[in-house]
């Protein structure tokens, strides 16, 4: 009985390491290790034997089983990995069709980018971001900014006026002014100065963004366009803590490396007045091309203008002298600029009307 | 603001390259746009000749053959102009030469005869518009020849008047402007006395610290005539606070002809047209001084009574280009008895123009006030030199420089006599202007230190006179010139300051930190969230135009009495499709929408953030600038809210497996969802209706149960008028979104303790019940412990009937204990219970 459990063992041993399939394993187990197998029919009829025999028997019969039990199930998971090898290598999906599209993503304007990049390089420096009214009394647009009534300046800088009557009468009688003052689109976002420093006395530390208007269509202009305005009041403050301040900025957004040049100007609210240069990042500031040729950036020049600015002018403290601001000791410097002029600048936008056509096909270039 | 270089450097000459003296003004505040070439290109072959012979062409009467000394060689010119004579000394341009309107001259053969140059007129030259006939340089008598008397020092100086006779081969730009360099000055308005010759030749002194001139008004003329001024002339100022100042000289026996080559070159080469000696005197003056002049004709003004008042409305006069102009009250006129002769300080008019029958001449140096010349030069639309030198204030002691200078010219010019005496009417005049600056406060200000006398000797360049105080305090007297821009001591740091190089010496600082934070409103980083969401979600971000067409509230279908109806409209717009602000963003979007729809774009997802402008109200609930309230201690004249606004529209993103959905009310919807979930803000919508979106599918946004906005499908019509297919979208107000955001203000919920028990209920009810409701009533139903109810199908068919069936997933958790199957079962009847209340009931 022995020696049948060894040749029972050997002959399936030899049948499971030739079995090709997994479903030919199966059959295996049917036949070695089913209900109806001999090692069974032998572990089973057992107890018929004679007592000296069924310990041998049952010893054999029962490692017999154990082993190939471990055999099969060895040899069936070879079998089931190289299974699906087979079958993974027989599913193929074209790989160069296009992806299942996910929503797709937009697009910031331009604008929204430049502006925002410029308001946090402020943040770094330490300043809070505001926000001003764009229909403005001219009392904050020119008046409380040196522009007194009558001021060549108010016409260099060509307004739209508000159509009388278009403003409701409480609205100007809340704001104390009368009914006869002009109410303009601001021309800048400096009239936002003033109301900063009305709400909060120095130190002042703050930039304003938005869009500002003027009456001019063209290329270079358009009747809407952007603005950040810089204000800084406090202690001490320098046109050399302005010339710092501006080069910080201009580094952050035209790369490290470049420099800020201030060239004496006028402005009626700051005194001494600036325009504020940033060093050409073609041509490095040499004003030729790596193959001698004028760069084309800045003319030849090195430099490239992009804003103005200056010390503020005692006349602006002297509109809100009772919040902290007397005019003979306050010092600060305010700086204004284009935000569409700096994209243009970045980005090589060649014509200022681009940015407010909406078309897509330039929308999704950034 | 023209300035020929080699006219400047008469007064001073720092010795520089155009280029780079352009550079340095514009460096100390005085913008150049561009350094011009007045002239032919360059002045290479063209030299000075002498004519030796002249003989006719022998195949052509018009023409002469010339034997020319011109230097080295003898020369033969063929010459077409009737004065040329033998004897004369002549502009010539040799071949090579290229005259000033381009054209390069070359040895030319004129019927048989060889030309070896050409012999120039003034307009061939580009410095005077004497076409007529050849420009004689050594002839008396021809309008070209140099003034009999000596300018002298006093600033008539012109070039080659110094210099010995010129003699044949001499390059011709010693003696004319040949091909002059001439700064296209920027100025400021501040700095009128830059809009003069001498004033720019003092900022290049300044600089350069190169000697200037005395200023070429310092002598005045000598009355050469008998009697008064007052026996030609009477001046009446009615309205002196408008005219500062009004000085009249007369002069008689005055020859009007042409000017002398020199002055037509220097006027030309500053952009003036030569008119006649009497008229370009003025211009020249008014070059030189900044201070404009006028000359009138004595004949035309009867006896010489000339009264200065503000017109009468509507009052008319006809100008020196010949427009017949009319004017308001507020417009000063100078008037004979008859009536207005010129415009104060603007233009002359015709009935006293001086002319060639001119004799006499009353010449007119006034201060006008000039708030009121610039407003009247805008109002009449009319500007001239004159206007845009008095808008910006001259000082009333201009006018005797104008008056000096312009009399010693008349008289040398034009053989002039001048009556003995001025008429001065002024009131009283100015002091000169005495202001302090303290040289501490210039290193406290600037942040580079300037020690006192460098301080002192920038000022006394710049025209300042000056005493010391002490080590520390300079006492400025401002000149005449700088009396409206240097007014207090910042004004004097700035005289400093600007010439010290600032490009080169001035430190880069930043201002001392202090206790400062920088950053951003809570508001301001919830919007830019808001609008990070919208474009994550598929928006391209536009930026349409503040204002907007009147029409658009028909476009839109706005109902009369809607409030997007008020607005503010622009009293002066650049067209009529921008002559109101906008109330709503729809505009902007529908009209990008049909741009890029219509310029080949497939579909298109925009969104704008931005302002509306509204006349009235409140505030939009939220302070700040998303609900339009701003800091200031007036508030701002209208009501500025922001809002986000969304477009969709085109066909549905096509793609070889699952195609997008079509740009309908739910699409829009899910990204206002999305939007809200992602602030935190809490969203409704309620079914509404506006006139511009389809009734059935649309609705009113409510954030916080605050109105909020529109959203839905766009009328048919409405689209249909865009060139729109379908288009749903939203406009949606920051100000609530932002109040109740709880975006940052987020608290953990524990979700590990005790896990939630989900449960998926169908609720059949009436077709018109809205969902929304349905789930409220589900969620009240459920109480405390019922987290959530999502709906997440709708069914429609047969075994509904008439109704609709909602599947939603309720989400029950306590946040203390596991929940048993009993309270489960009891919120489930209470569900139940709402439902059929609502008129609907649970399918099992
Ligand atoms: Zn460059």
């Amino acid at each position: 009985m022995v020696e049948r459990i060894a040749e029972i063992r050997a002959e399936a041993e030899a049948a499971i390491a030739e079995a090709s399939s997994t479903a030919e394993l199966g059959e295996l187990r049917v036949r070695f290790l089913g209900r109806g197998a001999e090692l069974t029919l032998i572990l089973r009829g057992i107890a018929e034997l004679p007592a000296e025999q069924r310990g041998a028997v049952g010893k054999s019969g029962n490692q017999a089983r154990g082993a190939l039990e471990k055999l099969i199930t060895d040899r069936g998971e070879e079998l089931d990995a190289s299974e699906l090898e087979r079958s993974v290598s027989e599913e193929r999906v074209d790989v160069t069709l296009p992806g299942a599209p996910s929503p797709a993503v937009g697009h910031l304007h331009l604008i929204t980018r430049t502006r925002r990049r410029i308001e946090d390089t402020m943040v770094g420096l330490g300043y809070r971001v505001m926000e001003g009214p764009e229909v403005e009394l001219d009392h904050y647009n020119f008046t409380a900014l040196n522009h007194p009534p009558g001021h060549p300046a108010r016409m260099a800088q060509d307004s739209f006026y508000v159509a009388p009557g278009s403003v409701s009468a409480a609205a100007l009688e809340s704001a104390a002014v009368s009914l006869d003052e002009a109410v303009v689109l601001r021309t800048h976002t400096s009239p936002m100065q003033t109301r900063a420093m009305e709400a909060q006395g120095p130190p002042i530390f703050i930039v304003i963004p938005g869009k500002v208007y003027r009456r001019d269509s063209d290329a270079t202009h358009s009747p809407m366009f952007h603005q950040v305005e810089g204000l800084a009041v406090g202690e001490g403050i320098t046109l050399a803590d302005l010339q710092g301040t501006l080069t910080e900025m201009l580094r952050a957004i035209f790369g490290e490396g470049r420099e800020a040049r201030m060239r004496p100007h006028y402005f009626p609210f700051t005194e001494p007045s600036v325009e504020f240069d940033v060093s050409c990042y073609r041509c490095e500031g040499g004003g030729k091309l790596a193959d001698g040729s004028r760069c084309p950036l800045c003319k030849g020049v090195g430099w490239i203008e992009v804003g103005g600015a200056g010390m503020v002018d005692p006349n602006v403290f002297g509109f809100v002298e009772e919040n902290g601001y007397p005019p003979d000791t306050t010092q600060g410097f305010a700086f204004g600029f284009g935000i569409e002029r700096i994209a243009m600048l970045r980005h090589d936008v060649p014509d200022l009307r681009r940015f407010f056509d909406n078309d897509v096909r330039m929308l999704e270039q950034f | 603001m023209k300035v020929p270089v080699s006219w400047m450097s008469s007064y001073c000459d720092p010795g520089w390259e155009p280029e780079h003296l352009a550079e340095r003004l514009a460096m100390t505040g005085t913008e150049v746009e561009r350094v011009g070439i007045v002239g032919a290109p360059s002045a290479e072959g063209f030299v000075v000749g002498r004519v030796l012979a002249v003989e006719p062409h022998p195949d052509a009467d018009r023409l002469s053959v010339c034997k020319l000394d011109a230097g080295e060689v003898e020369r033969t010119i063929v010459c077409g102009a009737p004065n040329v004579a033998a004897g004369q000394l002549v502009a010539v341009a040799l071949p090579g030469a290229v005259l000033p309107d381009g054209t390069k001259l070359k040895q030319a053969k004129l019927r048989g005869v060889v030309s070896d140059g050409m012999i120039l007129s003034e307009t061939e030259l580009g410095i005077g518009d004497d076409a007529d006939g050849i420009m004689v340089l050594d002839d008396p008598a021809s309008s070209s020849g140099q003034p009999s008397t000596s300018p002298g020092s006093a600033g008539l100086a012109r070039p080659g008047a110094a210099g010995p006779e010129p003699t044949p081969g001499d390059s011709l730009a010693e003696l004319l402007p040949v091909s002059e360099p001439v700064l296209e000055l920027a100025v400021t308005t501040n700095r009128p006395d830059c809009l003069s010759i001498y004033g720019v030749a003092r900022e290049a002194h300044a600089i350069s610290e190169a000697p200037l001139a005395d200023p070429p008004w310092s002598e005045d003329a000598e009355a050469g005539g008998e009697g008064s001024v007052s026996d030609h002339a009477s001046v009446s100022v009615e309205a002196p606070e408008l005219c500062q100042r009004f000085t009249v000289r007369v002069f008689l026996d005055v020859e009007v002809g042409p000017s002398p080559a020199w002055l037509k070159s220097r006027l030309m080469a500053a952009g003036q047209r030569p008119i006649n000696n009497v008229v370009d005197i003025t211009n020249y003056v008014m070059l030189v001084t900044g201070q404009p002049l006028h000359a009138f004709d004595l004949e035309g003004v009867p006896d010489g009574e000339l009264v200065v008042r503000r017109a009468s409305e509507g009052e008319k006069m006809t100008t020196l280009d010949g427009v017949e102009r009319s004017f308001d009250s507020e417009t000063m006129l100078v008037c004979d008895r008859e009536g207005p002769s010129s415009i104060a300080g603007i233009m002359g008019g015709q009935t006293s123009e001086v002319s060639d029958s001119t004799k006499r001449v009353l010449l007119e140096v006034a201060t006008w006030d000039g708030v009121n010349i610039l407003r009247s030069s805008r109002s009449l639309g009319l500007r001239s030199e004159a206007s845009a030198r008095f808008e910006k204030q001259l000082h009333p002691e201009l006018t005797m420089r104008a008056q000096q200078l312009a009399s010693r010219m008349l008289i040398d010019l034009c053989g002039a006599r001048m009556v003995p005496g001025t008429i001065d009417v002024h009131e009283e005049l100015p002091e000169p202007r005495k202001v302090t600056l303290r040289v501490a406060r210039v290193k406290a200000l600037v942040g580079m230190e300037i020690d006192a006398d460098t301080c002192a000797a920038r000022l006394e360049r710049l025209g300042f006179g000056l005493e010391r105080r002490g080590e520390e305090e300079l006492v400025a007297t401002v000149p005449p010139e700088r009396d409206g821009d240097v007014t207090r001591e910042a004004d004097l740091i700035e005289e400093v300051a600007r010439l010290a190089d600032l490009d080169r010496t001035l430190p880069a600082t930043l201002p001392a930190a202090g206790n400062r934070v920088g950053g951003l409103t809570r508001e301001q980083g919830l919007r830019r969230l808001a609008e990070d969401v919208l474009r994550d979600l598929g928006g391209d971000e536009i930026i349409s135009w503040s204002f907007t067409e009147p029409g658009l509230a028909d476009g839109l279908r706005l109902p009369e009495g809607d409030r997007r109806r008020d607005v503010i409209a622009i009293a002066n717009p650049l067209s009529a499709d921008q002559s109101v602000m906008r109330t709503t963003l729809a505009g902007g979007l529908l009209d990008a929408a049909r741009y890029n729809l219509s310029r080949g774009a497939e579909r298109v997802a925009l969104f704008e953030s931005g302002r509306v402008y509204l006349r009235d109200g409140e505030p939009v609930v939220g302070s700040g600038p998303p609900g339009g309230e701003f800091s200031g201690r007036r508030p701002p004249p209208v009501l500025e809210p922001h809002r986000l606004g969304l477009l969709l529209s085109g066909a549905p993103q096509r793609a070889w497996r699952d195609a997008g959905p079509a740009p309908d009310f739910f699409v829009a919807k899910g990204i206002l969802e999305a939007l809200c979930g992602q602030l935190g803000a809490e969203l409704q919508v309620e079914p509404a209706e506006e006139p511009f979106l389809h009734p059935g599918k649309s609705g009113r946004i409510l954030i916080g149960e605050l109105p909020a906005g529109w959203i839905g499908e766009l009328h048919p019509l409405v689209a249909r008028a865009w060139d729109l297919d379908a288009a749903a979208g939203f406009e949606l107000d920051m100000g609530p979104v932002v109040t109740a955001a709880a975006y940052g203000e987020e608290r953990y919920e524990d979700f590990t303790t005790y896990p939630p028990v989900n449960e998926d209920v169908a609720v059949v009810v009436p077709e018109g019940l809205p969902a929304a409701e349905v789930r409220a009533a589900v969620l009240e139903a459920g109480g405390a412990l019922l987290h959530e109810a999502e709906i997440f199908d709708l069914y429609r068919g047969k075994q509904v009937g008439e109704g609709k069936s909602l599947a939603l997933r309720l989400t029950y958790r306590a946040s203390d204990r596991t929940l048993t199957e009993e309270e489960i079962a009891e919120r489930r009847d209470a569900v139940r219970v709402a439902v059929e209340k609502i008129g609907g009931s649970l399918r099992e």
